[in-house]
C-alpha cells in the first residue's frame, strides 16, 4: 500500500468513528482532537479500528504520531506489515 | 395482570414514540429485558419491563406518539389467567393514559390530557386499518385491499403496509422537528426546572492528577487497544466511591420534598453528542466494578449513546452525574444538577501547572474538581467530604 492508500483508510476509519465528518473536508494538518474534535475515547476507537484494519499496534506513547491525516499516513506506511 | 405502560425516561418527558417491538404474544419475558424501543427527545431508547411473565397481547402499534402512561402490552405472571380472554381489549387509544404526578414546581402545567391521541377511527369496511398504516398507504399510493393484515385480529399495520410496498424495514416515524431541536428542548427543559428548584452550593478543589496519569502510562503500556483505560474511567470510579461514602450526594430530591438516599450508586456519565446536544447514561450499580469494568461500563455506554441505542433504565436511574470535560476542554466547569438527581461532579481538562509537591516546585498535572451540590440536602461539611474521598482516591489509584 501507498501513503496515499493508507491516508485513504485512516479517514476511512476516522469517519466511521466520527460519522458526521465529512471525509473530503479532513486536511492533511487537521489536528485529530483540536480541529476534529475527537474526545479521547473516540481516539480509542480509531486505534483499535486501525490495529484491526493493519495489525498495527499504537501504544499511547505514539498517539501523536497519528494526530493527522498526514502524520498517520506515514505512520501507517512505515508500521503496517511488519507484524508490529 | 401486569399493564406495561409507556414510561416516563426523564423528568420532562411526555410522549414516546413506539418504533420497535422485540416480544410478541406468547413471549416468555423477565425482569430487565428490552421489549420495546421508543423514540424520544433524546434518541431512540430500549425499554425494559419490570415485570416477569408472558406476553398476553400488544395493545400499542409501531409508530405512534403515545403520552406516558399509555398501555403499550399485557403481560400475565406465570400461572395467572387473562381476566376476559374472550372480550377483545380495547383499542390502545380508548384507554386513558396515566399521567405522571403535576410537579408541584409547575402548577400551570397542561395536564397530559388523553385527548392528545386522537381516538382510533375504525373504517366502515371489515379490516382494521391503523392511522399510521393509512397514512403510510396514503403517502405511498398504496392499495389497501391489496394489504394482508398481521396485527393480533388481522389488522393492517404499519409494518403490512411497508411490506406490501416492497420497502425492505419499516421507515422511521416522521418527525415533526429535527431531532437536535427536540434534544435542545429537552436539555433547556431540565435545566430551567433544576435551576428554577434547586438551590446550588458549589465547592471546588484542583488536584494532583500525576499519580493517575502516571498508573495509567505504567498500566497501558503493554495493553492492547481494548484494554486501555482512560482517565475518564478512573474519574467515574473515584466518584462512584466517593458517593457510596456521602449519602447526601447520591440520591433523589422527591416531589414531595424528601431526599431519599440510593442505595446503590449509578453514576450518569455526561456525553456529548457529535454534532451537539447531551445525555447522560447510568452505569448502574457501578460500587462493585473494578477499574475494568467501570471502563467496559463507560466505553459501552458512550457507544450506545452516540449510536441511540439507551435502555430505559440508564436514563432513569441516575444516582449523580459527571460531567468530565476531557483532554482538551476548558479548565474548570460548574455544572447544573441533573434533577431529581442532588449532585453533579465537573472535572476540567487536565492541565500541567506549578505545584508544590515536598517544599518544591515541580510541574504536575492538574484537573479541577467542582462539585455543584443541592443545598436542600447538602452542606458545605458534606461536599468537601466527598471532594477529599475523592482526592485521596486519585493519588492512590492502584486502589480503584
Amino acid at each position: 500500500m501507498t501513503e496515499t492508500e493508507y491516508r485513504a483508510a485512516f479517514v476511512e476509519e476516522l469517519v466511521r468513528v466520527a460519522p458526521d465528518i465529512e471525509p473530503d473536508s479532513v486536511g492533511d494538518a487537521d489536528h485529530i482532537q483540536g480541529d476534529l474534535e475527537l474526545d479521547s475515547m473516540d481516539v480509542l476507537n480509531l486505534v483499535l479500528a486501525l490495529h484491526t484494519r493493519f495489525g498495527v499496534d499504537i501504544p499511547e506513547s505514539d498517539y501523536p504520531k497519528i494526530a493527522t491525516a498526514a502524520l498517520a499516513a506515514e505512520y501507517l506506511a512505515s508500521h503496517a506489515g511488519q507484524g508490529a | 395482570m401486569g399493564v406495561f405502560e409507556m414510561p416516563s425516561l426523564g423528568a420532562d418527558m411526555e410522549a414516546g414514540t413506539l418504533v420497535e417491538w422485540l416480544i410478541g404474544p406468547g413471549d416468555t419475558v423477565n425482569r430487565g429485558d428490552v421489549v420495546a424501543v421508543v423514540e424520544t427527545q433524546k434518541g431512540a431508547i430500549e425499554i425494559e419491563t419490570f415485570e416477569a411473565g408472558i406476553v398476553q397481547e400488544l395493545l400499542a402499534e409501531l409508530g405512534r406518539e403515545l403520552p406516558v402512561g399509555s398501555p403499550l402490552a399485557v403481560i400475565l405472571a406465570e400461572g395467572e389467567v387473562p381476566p376476559d380472554s374472550a372480550a377483545p381489549k380495547p383499542a390502545p387509544a380508548a384507554a386513558p393514559p396515566t399521567p405522571e404526578p403535576a410537579t408541584a414546581a409547575e402548577p400551570a402545567k397542561e395536564p397530559i390530557a388523553p385527548a392528545s391521541v386522537p381516538a382510533e377511527e375504525m373504517p366502515s369496511g371489515t379490516v382494521a386499518i391503523s392511522p399510521a398504516a393509512r397514512l403510510r398507504a396514503r403517502e405511498l399510493g398504496l392499495d389497501l385491499s391489496s394489504v394482508t393484515g398481521s396485527f393480533p385480529g388481522g389488522a393492517i399495520v404499519l409494518k403490512d403496509v411497508d411490506a406490501a410496498s416492497g420497502a425492505a424495514a419499516p421507515a422511521p416515524p416522521k418527525r415533526k422537528t429535527n431531532p437536535m431541536e427536540e434534544m435542545r428542548k429537552a436539555i433547556a427543559a431540565a435545566m430551567t426546572r433544576s435551576k428554577r428548584t434547586i438551590p446550588h452550593l458549589y465547592l471546588s478543589e484542583t488536584i494532583d492528577v500525576e499519580p493517575a496519569i502516571r498508573f495509567l502510562e505504567a498500566r497501558n503500556a503493554d495493553a492492547a487497544p481494548t484494554e486501555r483505560i482512560l482517565l475518564g474511567a478512573v474519574f467515574i470510579r473515584a466518584a462512584t466511591l466517593a458517593a457510596a461514602e456521602v449519602k447526601e450526594m447520591n440520591g433523589r430530591y422527591l416531589e414531595d420534598q424528601r431526599f431519599v438516599p440510593a442505595t446503590q450508586v449509578n453514576p450518569g456519565v455526561a456525553i456529548a453528542l457529535r454534532g451537539g446536544g447531551l445525555v447522560a447514561p447510568a452505569l448502574i450499580d457501578a460500587v462493585p466494578m473494578s477499574l475494568e469494568e467501570t471502563m467496559a461500563g463507560m466505553r459501552d455506554l458512550v457507544f450506545r449513546a452516540r449510536a441511540g441505542r439507551l435502555r430505559s433504565s440508564e436514563t432513569t436511574q441516575g444516582t449523580i452525574t459527571i460531567s468530565s470535560l476531557g483532554e482538551t476542554g476548558a479548565e474548570a466547569m460548574t455544572g447544573v444538577i441533573f434533577p431529581p438527581q442532588v449532585a453533579l461532579v465537573g472535572i476540567g481538562s487536565p492541565n500541567k501547572r506549578p505545584w508544590v509537591v515536598d517544599g518544591q516546585v515541580v510541574p504536575r498535572t492538574v484537573v479541577t474538581l467542582t462539585i455543584s451540590a443541592d443545598h436542600r440536602v447538602s452542606d458545605g461539611r458534606q461536599v468537601a467530604r466527598f471532594i477529599s474521598v475523592f482526592e485521596k482516591l486519585m493519588k492512590t489509584p492502584e486502589e480503584l
